[in-house]
């Protein structure tokens, strides 16, 4: 037999007809198509009992109300809450929606830490619970013992809960006046607030009942206050005919929302509003009724807009056409409810305190105080009655000192707080600060000069951050005493930024604490207890839970039952008692204001010789730039024309790229007098001619494998500028220039 | 080079002797063995070897007597698979049912000491491997089949109830799933409703008990996302 070719293509076609008649071939297509649409290497979540769990968003200060889809003890979805809350409606936004990305992301720090090796190295060795409050209350302990207690500073995030109350406790049982909160729009209202109406406490913006929104530079489609809220507001006004006017420099997408967009020059914002209030008086379009009976001050302020504010002048600081000024004026005095809003951006960036007190006057000009649709002034929570602590003579020295950064002293006395003169001093060598408590903040990203803040930082030999991830501040602490996540905890929210009704929200927990965190009460309850004597003896509470039951006592099982509690506090409709204010009136011009009115506002940093452009961050609700970042959903939802790859684009108006020969897409360095950086042209028709305006959120510098290194953080460009009447910082960006790469 | 081929090059060198036939009969038997020797062997393969090939077989973790546990039970199957509150199915039980019974030892037997002191001891969920899962992308309601249309639970898992051991587990080493959703026969013949769980299966049924639905508007039928999502 000899075997040929025929016979090895007969024994193959024998084979393959063979197969054909055996499974084989349609088993392992049925297989192969099963496998491939099943890649085995998609992660798949386990089945399990569903279940949602009611809480409260706190990512940021708009405070929404969340539900938490969950399969057995994972949490797999966040989906908004038709609450009790901000978002009464519903919504929700896209921060708000990655939150489980936070929650289980790869950022977080998994127990105590103890810096290891130099400062900035991010050499850390874990330790136990225990030992990290030993060797806190140590060193807090020492300081004390050296009768110091001024030496400490505390750099809290904003809020009014009985979390920052307790940081406000320790500090003040402690001894040191130097407590902090990072910077926001809260500030200038707050001020703005208890100058024109006596009253301390938050500032009330009724949108659901307006016809009519004025915006000064307000994202209020892009994450100002609450996301939902505001965008549902938007809507309705626009629904009902209604008016939305935006002053911004450049065409965010309120302003193409807008039915009047104003491109004020970046910093002339007060000077436009007292224009639209020169129009408003001189034409008499304001509520003489409610000027005559609740006004003080009304003569001087007319006086001062027609000395210094007519359109025409204006039109010329401003860069706004004063048939335009004249336009928003009369519409905003058309309409029957009409409401000025302030706060740039989402409102974590700092202002002038002129600029607020000038938006404001339009609504007290207009009648729109403590009415439906306008602006309330609401008293500060009184839901948290601890009795008066006690202090030692150390504690009472160290109060007695006088604050470090200035902040309420005769010198600065409408600000309660300057964080940037506190960074400023320390950097110095001015102030004498031997520790920092750093609560769930990011100064080290989100101050303005960020270099400058890492600075100040060198110059504090101990420093404590209770962050939850591995931000760049927690990089810079000596040890990290991290907390449980919002989706871990209870916490009470007492709702301010521009809550129309006073409502505290519960954050309850929705998973057990993933890693060896804690929460952050329960934290300085511990290092209270852990320095003895009067300071653990104001602490009274044997944990958090305990303390947050106490404090509110009898709601505590409405808020388990509703996730949320009306307090008492409701805004005062007699007028006789509205403005606590020495002539019962609000104030819309005394001695005071007409210092602050007088003090002339501060250019940008920067020589404009030698830096012809002005850099400025804007806010964008694709990214987050508060404590934990932008989780890596948010950042895939950012445009290619705002990050590529890692590169950052600034945007740039079309005429400005072409004089200074850019085009779309090239590489160049953004110069400031704080530094440069690498970034792209992106030309853009909206921007205002010789504005560069850059994204807040990105340029992280940690090891977060989603969101460092991807673009520039504008923070690190930008630097402050003093408020002459206010001592805030109120810097609109800075002078800047772009070279060639 | 073949005979075809040097019958040519003989013609080009100019034999005149005529080429000698070939020996067509030798040469064709030939052929025909091997067609047929391929065609047993691949016949073989494809229906001996090839299932024994594509699936591994696995022992679960623990010996479950069904019969055992259902004589003791007062709710049949859905004593411990049972329906949530909110209508979803429970599926294989978790420790949290076993221990209502499993506090303690029950017995001396193996199979409860290696539950008992590898799972209820050391407090983890026994991980029992599912001869029923679907893939992922399949989405299927016990509910709507158990309280909607009536069906026990025979219908699609068989007597598992009367059996007082557990079969290996045979799972597909190409899609990762268990042998039970293509049917134990490889050429997919079945005599039992229970004896396979394709889409085919499930439209057998469907279309017998004239339960389609019309949620497509392409084809007035269902759509593909009713059970694929």
């Amino acid at each position: 037999m000899k075997l040929s070719r025929r016979c090895f293509l007969s024994f193959s076609i024998g084979g393959a007809a063979g197969t054909a008649l055996t499974p084989l071939p349609w088993k392992i297509a049925d297989d192969l198509s099963i496998w491939s649409q099943n890649w085995p290497w998609t992660p798949v979540p386990a089945d399990g009992a569903y279940q949602y769990v009611d809480t409260t968003c706190t990512l940021c200060p708009g405070h929404c109300g969340i539900r938490v889809r969950k399969v057995d003890g994972r949490a797999v979805k966040i989906e908004s809450r038709e609450a009790a809350a901000m978002n009464a409606h519903g919504g929700i936004c896209l921060l708000g929606l990655s939150g489980l990305q936070l929650l289980y992301g790869p950022t977080r720090i998994p127990g105590p830490m103890k810096r290891n090796g130099q400062r900035g190295q991010g050499n850390f060795a874990p330790v136990t619970w225990r030992e990290a409050i030993e060797d806190l209350t140590a060193k807090l302990a020492d300081i004390r013992e050296q009768g110091k207690p001024q030496s400490l500073a505390c750099l809290a995030p904003e809020g009014d809960g009985t979390v920052s109350r307790l940081m406000q406790r320790f500090a003040a049982a402690y001894g040191t006046p130097n407590l902090m909160t990072m910077p926001s729009m809260a500030d200038g209202y707050r001020a703005a607030l208890r100058l024109t109406q006596g009253i301390d406490g938050h500032v009330g913006l009724d949108v659901e009942n307006c016809d009519l929104l004025l915006s000064f530079g307000s994202a209020l489609l892009e994450g100002y206050g609450s996301a939902p809220r505001m965008m549902r507001a938007v809507n309705r006004i626009k629904a009902q005919h209604g008016k939305l006017l935006q002053v911004e420099p450049r065409l965010s997408k309120t302003a193409a929302k807008a039915d009047l967009w104003l491109a004020a020059k970046p910093g002339t914002e007060a000077d436009l509003a007292l224009a639209m209030a020169h129009v408003i008086i001189t034409r008499q379009r304001y509520d003489e009724g409610f000027a005559a009976d609740h006004i003080e001050g009304f003569a001087d302020f007319a006086a001062m807009v027609r000395r210094g504010y007519a359109p025409k002048a204006v039109a010329k600081t401003t860069g706004v056409d004063a048939r335009k000024i004249v336009e928003a004026a009369l519409a905003f005095s058309d309409a029957k409810r009409p409401l000025a809003v302030w706060g740039r951006g989402k409102g974590q960036m700092a202002g002038s305190l002129k600029e607020v007190l000038a938006v404001n006057s339009l609504n007290a000009l207009m009648g729109r105080i403590n009415r439906p649709g306008g602006m309330l002034g609401i008293p500060a929570y009184d839901y948290i009655r601890w009795p008066e602590a006690g202090r030692d003579g150390i504690a009472a020295a160290g109060l007695q000192s006088g604050r470090a950064d200035g902040g309420g002293t005769p010198r600065y006395p409408h600000a309660g707080q300057l964080v940037h003169r506190f960074i400023d001093r320390v950097q110095a060598g001015k102030s004498q600060i031997q520790a920092l408590l750093v609560g769930e903040c990011n100064p080290c990203y989100h101050l303005a000069h960020t270099e400058q803040v890492k600075a100040a930082m060198d110059a504090i030999p101990y420093i404590v951050s209770f962050s939850s991830f591995w931000d760049e501040t927690a990089l810079q602490a000596d040890l990290v005493l991290p907390s449980h996540l919002y989706l871990e905890r209870y916490e009470d929210i007492p709702l301010t930024t521009g809550a129309s009704r006073p409502l505290v929200g519960l954050c309850r927990p929705v998973v057990d604490p993933l890693l060896d965190t804690q929460h952050p009460g329960d934290t300085l309850i511990q290092i209270a207890h852990g320095l003895k004597g009067s300071v653990a003896e104001a602490f009274p509470w044997t944990g958090y839970t305990d303390c947050l039951k106490q404090s509110l006592s009898g709601h505590w099982a409405k808020m388990i039952a509703k996730g949320a509690w009306m307090a008492d506090n409701a805004p005062v409709a007699d007028w006789d008692r509205a403005f606590n204010t020495p002539t019962g009136k609000l104030v819309l011009m005394n001695a005071e204001l007409a210092q602050v009115y007088r003090a002339k506002a501060a250019a940008p940093q920067g020589d404009a010789e030698r830096y012809p452009l002005q850099l400025i961050p804007y806010d964008t609700i694709r990214l987050s730039s508060r404590y934990g970042g932008s989780p890596p959903f948010m950042v895939k939802t950012v445009s290619d024309r705002v990050l590529k790859g890692q590169d950052g684009f600034v945007q740039i108006n079309p005429d400005t790229a072409g004089r200074l020969g850019f085009a779309e897409g090239d590489r160049a360095l953004l110069a400031t007098p704080l530094g440069q950086a690498p970034v792209r042209i992106h030309l853009d028709a909206g921007t205002m001619p010789d504005v560069v305006a850059m994204p807040n959120g990105l340029g992280h510098t940690t090891d977060d494998p989603f969101l460092a290194g991807k673009g520039v953080n504008p923070n690190r460009l930008i630097g402050t500028v003093e408020d002459p009447a206010s001592g805030m910082n109120m810097a609109w960006g800075i002078r800047a220039k772009l070279i060639r790469a | 080079m073949s005979r075809s081929d040097d019958a040519q090059a003989k013609e080009i060198e100019g034999d005149a002797h005529p080429a000698a036939p070939p020996k067509a009969n030798g040469a064709v038997s030939y052929i025909i063995l091997f067609f047929i020797i391929g065609f047993a062997l691949s016949v073989a393969f494809g229906w001996g070897l090839f299932p024994r090939l594509l699936y591994s077989q696995k022992n679960q973790p623990v010996d479950f007597n069904h019969k055992l546990h259902v004589a003791l039970v007062d709710d049949g199957c859905q004593s411990c698979h049972f329906f949530r509150p909110d209508g979803t199915f429970a599926g294989s039980p978790r420790m949290a049912q076993c221990i209502d019974c499993h506090s303690e030892m029950q017995g001396q037997s193996e199979n409860e000491a290696i539950f008992f002191e590898q799972y209820v001891l050391k407090g983890h969920e026994v991980p029992w491997r599912v001869y029923a899962r679907q893939p992922d992308c399949v989405f299927f309601s016990h509910s709507a089949h158990v309280y909607g249309a009536k069906l026990d639970c025979v219908t699609c898992h068989g007597r598992t109830g009367d059996s007082e051991r557990l079969r290996p587990y045979e799972e597909n080493l190409i899609s990762g799933y268990s042998r039970d959703i293509w049917g134990h026969n490889i050429a997919g013949f079945k005599q039992n409703t229970w004896d396979r769980m394709k889409m085919d299966d499930c439209a057998e049924c469907h279309a017998r008990h004239d339960t389609l639905h019309d949620s497509s508007v392409q084809t007035g039928r269902d759509a593909c996302f009713v059970c694929h999502k």
